[in-house]
C-alpha cells in the first residue's frame, strides 16, 4: 500500500485582500486500503484530496506520497496516483470515449496495437465496450464517471483519490460508480457526501474547519459527523 | 439531438481510410483553388462535388445537415450584405464558397479519429522542436477546440434553458456574461484535470 503523510500541514489562501485558512495543523499518516474523507461544503476536504496528487501545495508543513514530497516531486507523484473529479465533464478531453481513455497512455510510449488493447480492456472493465466510438459528451451522467474512472485506472496508478464521485449522480448511477470503485485492487482514498460508500472502508477521517477533527472506523465517524450537526 | 461538428462517424468508406495527411492537404488544396470558384454555376458544381463527397463517405443526411445548419444564421446574414452591396451573383458565390469549405472541413473530421488527425499534425509539426515548440501541445491545443465546441454549445443550451425557466428575455449581455463565466469556469477545471492526467510530463 502506498503511505501518504501529512507533517504539520496548514493551507491558505488569499482572495480580495482576504486570507482564508482552508486546513490546520493536519499531521497524519494513511496506509490503509480504503480511506474515506467527509466533512460539511468547505470544510476542507478537496483541497486535502487535491495535496494527495500535489495539485495543491501545502503553505506550510510537508506531504509526502511513499517518501516523495509534493513540493518537489510533482510529477513522480502523479504517475502513481490518480485523480477523479466530481464533475467529470471537466476531465474528458477527447471527444469520443475509446479516445479519452486512450490519451491518459500517451506518456506511457505503447504501441498502437497494445494501446488498443488496453483501452478496449479497460472499456469492458467498466461496462463501456459498446460506446468506444461514442462522442463522450453524450453519455449519461454515470457513463461519464464511469469513463472518468477507466481513463484514470488504464493508467493503472497505486492510489486513487476520488473528490466527491457520487455527487452528481441518480441513485442507478451512483450504484454502478460505487460498485466499480468497490472492485477496484488500488488503493483509495474518496472524498464524500455519500455515506453509504464508505461502508466497507476500513478508516475514515471527518473535516471540520480545517481540522480532522475525527478519525475512526465507518460507523463511529460517521455517527460522529451526524452529531456535529444535529 | 444535433450532432455537433468533430463527432466522428465509424466507417470504412474511402474516405475513411484515406490518410489523415492526405484529407488535410486536400482541405488546403480546396481553400486555395476555391479563388477559382467565382461563379454562380461553378458554386453549384462544387456543391455538387461536396454532396458526392459525402455520400462516398457515407455520412447519413442529417448528420451532414447538422454540420451547416449551425452557420445558417452567418449565411443569411453574410449573403444579404453581399446582396446589397455586390449584387445577387457575388451573394451565391460568397455564401457558396464559405459554405463548401465549412462542409469539406466537417467532413475531414467526420471520417477521421481526433486521435489519428492529432498524430498526423504532431508528426507535421515535429521539425518545430528544434525551435523550442513543443508539437503534443499544439495537438493537445486542437484537440482541445474540437471538445470545447461541445462543451460550450451545452452550456449554451443550459444557459438558455436557465433564462427561459426564469423567464429573463433573452439578450446579448443576459446570455453573453454567464456563459463567459461558466466557460472559464470549465477552462479552469478542465486545466486542472489535464494537470492531473499528467499532462505536463
Amino acid at each position: 500500500m502506498t503511505t501518504i503523510e501529512f507533517n504539520g500541514v496548514s493551507h491558505s489562501y488569499t482572495t480580495a485582500g482576504t486570507t482564508k485558512q482552508v486546513l490546520r495543523d493536519i499531521d497524519l499518516c494513511l496506509d490503509e486500503r480504503r480511506v474515506g474523507v467527509i466533512g460539511a461544503n468547505g470544510s476542507g476536504k478537496s483541497t486535502f484530496a487535491r495535496m494527495l496528487n500535489a495539485l495543491v501545495v501545502p503553505t506550510s508543513g510537508r506531504v509526502r506520497v511513499d517518501g516523495l514530497d509534493t513540493a518537489r516531486e510533482a510529477r513522480a507523484i502523479r504517475r502513481r496516483v490518480g485523480f477523479c473529479f466530481t464533475n467529470p465533464d471537466s476531465q474528458i478531453v477527447m471527444p469520443t470515449v475509446a479516445e479519452d481513455v486512450a490519451f491518459s497512455l500517451r506518456r506511457h510510449r505503447l504501441g498502437r496495437t497494445e494501446t488498443a488493447a488496453r483501452v478496449a480492456a479497460t472499456l469492458a472493465a467498466y461496462g463501456l465496450a459498446g460506446h468506444a466510438d461514442h462522442p463522450a459528451h453524450l453519455l449519461s451522467g454515470g457513463q461519464k464517471q464511469l469513463l472518468a474512472l477507466a481513463a484514470v485506472m488504464v493508467t493503472e496508478p497505486d492510489l486513487l483519490v476520488l473528490d466527491e464521485p457520487t455527487t452528481l449522480l441518480d441513485l442507478p448511477n451512483s450504484r454502478r460508480v460505487r460498485a466499480a470503485i468497490s472492485a477496484l485492487d488500488a488503493q483509495v482514498v474518496a472524498i464524500t457526501h455519500d455515506l453509504d460508500l464508505l461502508a466497507d472502508f476500513d478508516r475514515v477521517l471527518v473535516v471540520h474547519e480545517g481540522r480532522i477533527c475525527y478519525d475512526s472506523t465507518p460507523a463511529d465517524a460517521i455517527a460522529h459527523y451526524k452529531k456535529l450537526w444535529r | 439531438m444535433t450532432a455537433p461538428l468533430g463527432l466522428y462517424v465509424p466507417g470504412d468508406s474511402v474516405l475513411h481510410r484515406l490518410p489523415p495527411g492526405a484529407k488535410l492537404l486536400g482541405l488546403i488544396a480546396a481553400a486555395v483553388v476555391s479563388h477559382w470558384i467565382s461563379t454562380p454555376a461553378r458554386v453549384g458544381a462544387a456543391v455538387a462535388l461536396v454532396v458526392l463527397l459525402f455520400a462516398a463517405a457515407r455520412i447519413p443526411a442529417r448528420v451532414a445537415f447538422d454540420q451547416v445548419r449551425g452557420l445558417l444564421l452567418l449565411v443569411v446574414v453574410l449573403g444579404a450584405f453581399q446582396w446589397i452591396v455586390a449584387g445577387p451573383s457575388k451573394a451565391v458565390v460568397v455564401v457558396g464558397v464559405l459554405a463548401v469549405l465549412i462542409a469539406l472541413a466537417s467532413l475531414v473530421t467526420l471520417t477521421t479519429r481526433t486521435t489519428d488527425l492529432l498524430e498526423t499534425v504532431v508528426r507535421t509539426c515535429g521539425p518545430l522542436r528544434r525551435t523550442g515548440v513543443d508539437p503534443e501541445r499544439i495537438g493537445l491545443m486542437l484537440a482541445l477546440g474540437i471538445r470545447s465546441v461541445s462543451v460550450v454549445a451545452g452550456l449554451a443550451g443550459e444557459i438558455r434553458e436557465a433564462q427561459l425557466a426564469r423567464g429573463v428575455r433573452p439578450g446579448v449581455r443576459t446570455f453573453a456574461v454567464p456563459l463567459l463565466v461558466r466557460s472559464l469556469r470549465h477552462a479552469d477545471a478542465l486545466g486542472e484535470a489535464l494537470v492531473a492526467r499528467g499532462v505536463d510530463d
